[in-house]
């Protein structure tokens, strides 16, 4: 992979800045995503963390019935777009299934011993200025970029 | 009601999801490829999502209580601990390697393609194995408030 640090993949110029389409929709799925972390809140009183929602998903209680509901959301979001729009998941990166295991176990255990993931800690959590949820962005992002700096560097890209 | 408002919130989180390209993991895995050939679009969506969440949740907490709750959920306080950091570094390690993290890994099982159904596997394994420590531990559950 050649190395030109700071050009988007996309290979759509980054001389357009913000009107780059891939960064557009980015500000405009975020925004999405931080009105749905306001509706839950505003409708529940929960903070949107998609794995404390899942991490109890499977509780015996009464409070199991808006976690159901809100992954059945995520995943009729996908199933929507991919009957009406497109493909929801893409993916050519060389990852066999052993590594995908592992990745999401890690995931999995380290959301909830961390108490949150990105939309828990990195959105809910920044918005409302908690620095608990800024010491876990920054660790996660930092291992996040060693991984795939090591990945890429050691093991050739391939895991 | 209360389950439809869930599921929209869940929907169009969902929908943010896609529109943001954060469902692809190499959109992810891009980002966080900084000593190659970065891609900031996760940067954009997180500004985008902190903005809209930041500026819309103070007028939701003006109400006395949530529409079909008790109570506003309290987030943990306190300094950051060896849980928090250790937990947080674990995550982020597999999230390098697949990039996908919970949010994302739910949508894509729309896909019905094994990649996403692999790690979601995984990743609800991966949360029950915290749960069973944790009730060795304390004789309860842990709390799941914040995220």
């Amino acid at each position: 992979m050649p190395a030109c640090a700071g050009a988007p993949r996309s290979r759509r110029g980054v001389e357009s800045g913000v009107l780059n389409p891939d960064y557009a929709l980015g500000l405009a799925g975020g925004a999405a995503i931080g009105l749905s972390a306001t509706l839950l809140f505003w409708t529940h009183g929960r903070i949107a963390g998609v794995s404390g929602i899942a991490g109890s998903l499977f509780n015996a209680g009464g409070d199991r019935g808006w976690r159901l509901y809100f992954v059945a959301g995520l995943v009729a979001a996908g199933l929507a777009y991919r009957l009406l729009i497109g493909p929801v998941f893409e993916s050519s990166m060389p990852r066999s299934t052993l590594a995908l295991v592992g990745a999401g176990l890690l995931v999995g255990a380290g959301t909830r011993w961390g108490h949150g993931c990105t939309s828990g800690h990195g959105v809910c959590g920044l918005s409302r200025r908690s620095g608990r949820s800024l010491v876990a962005t920054a660790t996660f992002v930092a291992t996040g970029i060693l991984t795939v700096w090591a990945i890429r560097s050691i093991f050739g890209g391939v895991l | 009601m209360s389950g439809l408002s869930s599921f929209l919130a869940g929907g169009l989180f969902g929908v943010g999801l896609i529109v943001s390209g954060m469902t692809r993991p190499e959109k992810i895995v891009g980002f966080l490829d900084v000593f190659g050939a970065w891609d900031p679009t996760l940067a954009f969506v997180m500004a985008g999502a902190v903005l809209a969440h930041m500026t819309t949740a103070p007028l939701a907490s003006r109400r006395p209580a949530p529409v079909y709750a008790a109570a506003f959920e309290r987030p943990h306080t306190g300094a950051p601990d060896r849980a928090l950091v250790g937990g947080s570094a674990m995550f982020g390690v597999g999230w390098g390697i697949s990039g996908l993290c919970p949010g994302p890994a739910f949508v894509a099982l729309a896909s019905f393609e094994l990649r996403p159904i692999v790690f979601a596997a995984a990743m609800l394994a991966g949360m029950g194995i915290y749960r069973i420590t944790r009730r060795d531990d304390t004789g309860i559950a842990a709390d799941d408030t914040c995220g």
